[in-house]
């Protein structure tokens, strides 16, 4: 048996940098089988503790090795609603396989690309999951916003039977998958197919619903007749670094500049309406999974040099490794133990350069990670034109703004407790929004256990109501 | 969808949309605006909700055809539908007796001022409005105005309607007598909100100016719409869009809403020299 992973094939850097199109391939049928012989079948699966969603990850391999590639679908969707982003984006190497005892002396299984296989197979067949629904609803639940919280959410408790509608702000449901995750790491015909999945469950989807303004929560509660919430707003609100030269032309928040191209389909412009500015040499500051996308995205649309700037070293960089291998492939420069100072700008409000300090790491600082500390006198300046903030998301304020009684922390992040109740009667809340920036299957992982919690909370609400009677 | 239920031209490309938004008309008040989308490929752009009918379900927009989203706009008719408009979105303005307030609307501002005037006057205040335009053609909701101000100053630049002049020259007369003025609001080009900050800025008389930076979202996910005020970073569409006028920086937020100009003239086949891009 190899012991290293099947490849998945790829699209050549030199050709992927300067399209939109999918990076990677994905398995065909005999490298999928021969990925899955890999698996040893524990019979205590330790990799099932790594997965936010408790996929039975043996099973559905096992399927897959024995060419049944319809059981193995079936198998994950009994506990993943949507298995064609999650084997695209999880971090695989921090979750289920992280635990793969394979991995212990190689490379582990890739349970990712397996999963990805079998749901894309399923999805060029055009198969779907059979639901039986009960012929009265067990109850009306609202979920606010359409990121991978929600829709799990919203998924879980459409095959119990409650009557669910999901308010989103944007014009597209999808969250982060929609506006944030390029198209070549996901193409959003993915995200969209999956949504239909959940359509085809019952779920209602109001997109321009922008709670806090649309409707508040105590609306939904009372007036609109919902038993339960579930909020999965997750982490929207840039974080700029508050230097100066910070509101220059050409220097953009990761999430502007990403929406642009993603969600507005900037790089069609003029035929989409909205522009998008590249530059021809971009700065992107941060080094996490955002960064590497806002970096790669700008290649794609024509810049010549991209840097990512970054204060701490290679080591500590938050981006999946595969991503900075990828971004490295592409052409995307590494400006790292470097720090921004200021943005310089040009007469008629352009950035021309980012003045930058060299920085040495020291003394570890809570976060367990050498902190860097700035090298004096070592200030340079970085030629660019275009500078792209990637360091960080915080919560949006405007349900906790427009909801007596919904506590949060000091960040601004809702609390809850583990199965996703809040402070608020009714109220539950999971994802990005409670945890701070995390992962795609860690807020799929909190909308179902906050899914079982209301199904809980609204069963016992009527038992209560009945017995009252 | 969102039908179109009437159109009406205001003033050369000066255009007034019905719409049935019965979400959104259940719940705006003055000051608040939406963000629509006309189609697939279409941009999302703000614009101010004008006036609302709760009962018909229905708000108004008017809109200045700047560029390419606002002329694809005036192009459609009563009848046709918008494909998103979200909202109401921002902060509503702040409604209560002050005493004297002035409310001063410049060109396409005249729009946004009217629902706010008229709010101000429904809680008590004497309100006295100022509107201008740089000729009578271009005027607008002037009987709107007339029937809900305490006085109404006009002014032109070329003095085809009312005074000639600019807007703030019956502000500064007012002020220059003594006249008590609890507040000022004042829409309309930032050019023209930046004169009247500096107006009132030595009176001391605190004012407010409703900002219109470039958008895309408008729920506070991008930071597209920043602008300094007070030295701090706000978000117009979630922190404001209204902010003390003494405090915002204004030259900023200019330099800030040209970023796309060359993007923009790029998609006219006139090579950006029509009369949009004066
Ligand atoms: C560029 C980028 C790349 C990433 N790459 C990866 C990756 O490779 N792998 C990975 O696992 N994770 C990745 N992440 C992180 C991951 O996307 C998030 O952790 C995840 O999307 C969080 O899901 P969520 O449902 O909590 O929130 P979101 O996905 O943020 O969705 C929240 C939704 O709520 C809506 N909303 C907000 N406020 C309101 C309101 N008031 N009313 C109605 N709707 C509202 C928003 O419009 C949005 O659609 C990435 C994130 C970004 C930004
Ligand atoms: C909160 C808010 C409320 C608004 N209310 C109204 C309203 O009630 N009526 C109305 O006519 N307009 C209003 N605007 C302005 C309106 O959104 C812009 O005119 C519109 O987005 C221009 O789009 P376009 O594609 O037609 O023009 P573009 O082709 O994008 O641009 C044409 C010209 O307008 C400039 N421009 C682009 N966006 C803006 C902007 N947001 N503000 C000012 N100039 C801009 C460009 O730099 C360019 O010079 C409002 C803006 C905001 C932020
Ligand atoms: S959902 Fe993610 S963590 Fe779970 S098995 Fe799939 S790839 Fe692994
Ligand atoms: S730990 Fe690895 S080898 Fe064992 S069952 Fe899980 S995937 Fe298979
Ligand atoms: S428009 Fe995006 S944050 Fe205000």
């Amino acid at each position: 048996m190899s012991s290293i992973k099947h490849k998945m094939p790829e699209q050549q850097p030199e050709i992927r940098r300067r399209n939109f199109d999918e990076v990677a391939l994905g398995y065909d049928d005999t490298t999928a089988k021969a990925e899955a012989s890999r698996c040893l079948q524990c019979k205590t699966a330790p990799c099932r503790q790594g997965c936010p969603v408790g996929i039975n990850i043996p099973a559905f391999i096992k399927h897959i090795r024995e060419g049944d590639f319809t059981a193995a679908i079936d198998e994950i969707k009994t506990k993943n609603n949507l298995p064609a982003i999650c084997g695209r984006v999880c971090p695989q190497e921090d979750q289920c396989e992280k635990f793969c005892v394979v991995g212990k002396k190689g490379e582990p299984v890739g349970i990712g690309r397996l999963e990805r296989f079998a749901a894309d197979y399923a999805r060029a067949r055009g198969r779907k999951q059979k639901v039986i629904l009960p012929p009265e609803p067990l109850g009306k639940v609202a979920v606010i916003g359409a990121g991978p919280a929600g829709l799990s959410a919203a998924g879980d408790l459409a095959r119990m039977g409650y009557k669910v509608t999901v308010f989103e702000a944007l014009h597209a449901p999808g969250g982060v998958l929609m506006y944030g995750i390029p198209e070549f790491r996901l193409p959003k015909e993915i995200v969209r197919q999956e949504i239909e999945e959940l359509k085809e469950l019952g779920v209602e989807i109001v997109v321009n619903a922008v709670i806090g303004k649309t409707f508040t929560i105590d609306e939904l509660l009372t007036e609109e007749g919902f038993d339960a919430v579930f909020i999965g707003t997750g982490a929207g609100l840039p974080h700029f670094m508050d230097i100066p030269g910070e509101n220059l032309n050409g220097v953009y928040s990761a999430n502007e500049f990403l929406t642009r191209v993603n969600l507005m389909k900037a790089y069609k412009f003029p035929e989409a309406g909205t522009p998008v500015h590249a530059g021809k040499r971009v700065a992107v500051v941060g080094a996490g999974n955002v960064a590497m996308d806002a970096a790669r995205t700008a290649l794609r649309l024509g810049a010549e040099n991209v840097y990512i700037v970054y204060r701490r070293s290679e080591e500590e960089m938050p981006a999946r490794a595969e991503e900075i291998e990828h971004a490295k492939e592409e052409g995307v420069e590494f400006r790292l133990l470097t720090n921004p100072v200021r943005i310089i700008g040009d007469e008629r409000g352009w950035v021309k350069g980012l003045e930058c300090i060299r920085m040495e790491l020291g003394e570890p600082d809570e976060s367990g990670r050498r902190k860097p500390v700035p090298i004096a006198n070592s200030n340079f300046v970085l030629d660019v034109d275009t500078v792209i903030m990637a360091i960080g998301q915080g919560p949006n304020p405007l349900i906790q703004q427009t909801t007596p009684g919904l506590a949060v922390n000091k960040r601004g992040n809702i609390t809850t407790d583990e199965t996703g109740r809040t402070s608020k009667e009714g109220v539950f809340a999971g994802g990005d929004i409670v945890t701070g920036a995390a992962t795609v299957i860690q807020a799929m992982g909190a909308g179902k256990k906050a899914a079982a919690a209301i199904h809980e909370y609204v069963q016992n609400k009527r038992k209560g109501a009945r017995n009252s009677q | 969808m969102f039908t179109i239920l009437k159109k009406q031209e205001l003033a050369p490309s000066v255009k007034l949309f019905v719409v049935q938004a019965p979400l959104i008309a259940r719940k705006c008040q003055p000051g608040q605006f939406v963000i629509l989308r006309i189609d697939e490929d279409g941009e999302r752009i703000p614009l101010t909700i004008a006036d609302f009918d709760r009962a018909a379900g229905t708000i108004t927009l008017i809109f200045q055809e700047v560029g390419h989203t606002t002329r694809q706009l005036g192009r459609l008719s009563a009848g046709d539908a918008l494909l998103d408009l979200a909202g109401p979105l921002g902060k509503a303005t702040h409604i209560e007796k002050f005493g004297t307030v002035v409310c001063v609307g410049g060109g396409i501002g005249v729009a946004p001022v009217y629902p706010i005037a008229r709010a101000y006057k429904e809680a008590g205040n004497k309100v006295i409005s100022i509107i201008g335009a740089r000729n009578a053609d271009l005027l607008i909701l002037e009987q709107e105005m007339a029937t809900i101000s305490d006085v109404l100053y006009i002014t032109t630049d070329d003095g085809s309607k009312g005074r000639k002049g600019l807007v703030i020259d019956p502000l500064k007369e007012m002020l220059a007598a003594g006249e008590k003025i609890d507040l000022v609001m004042a829409i309309g080009p930032v050019i023209m909100m930046k004169s009247v900050a500096e107006v009132t800025r030595p009176y001391g008389v605190h004012t407010i100016v409703s900002l219109n930076p470039i958008m895309v979202d408008g729920t506070g996910m991008c930071g597209g719409c920043r602008v300094s005020v007070g030295n701090k970073n706000k978000f117009a569409c979630v922190d404001g869009p209204e902010f003390n006028a003494h405090e915002v920086d204004f030259d900023g937020l200019m330099a800030r809403q040209k970023m796309y100009h060359s993007y923009e003239r790029r998609e006219h086949r006139c090579g950006g020299d029509c009369s949009c891009h004066r």
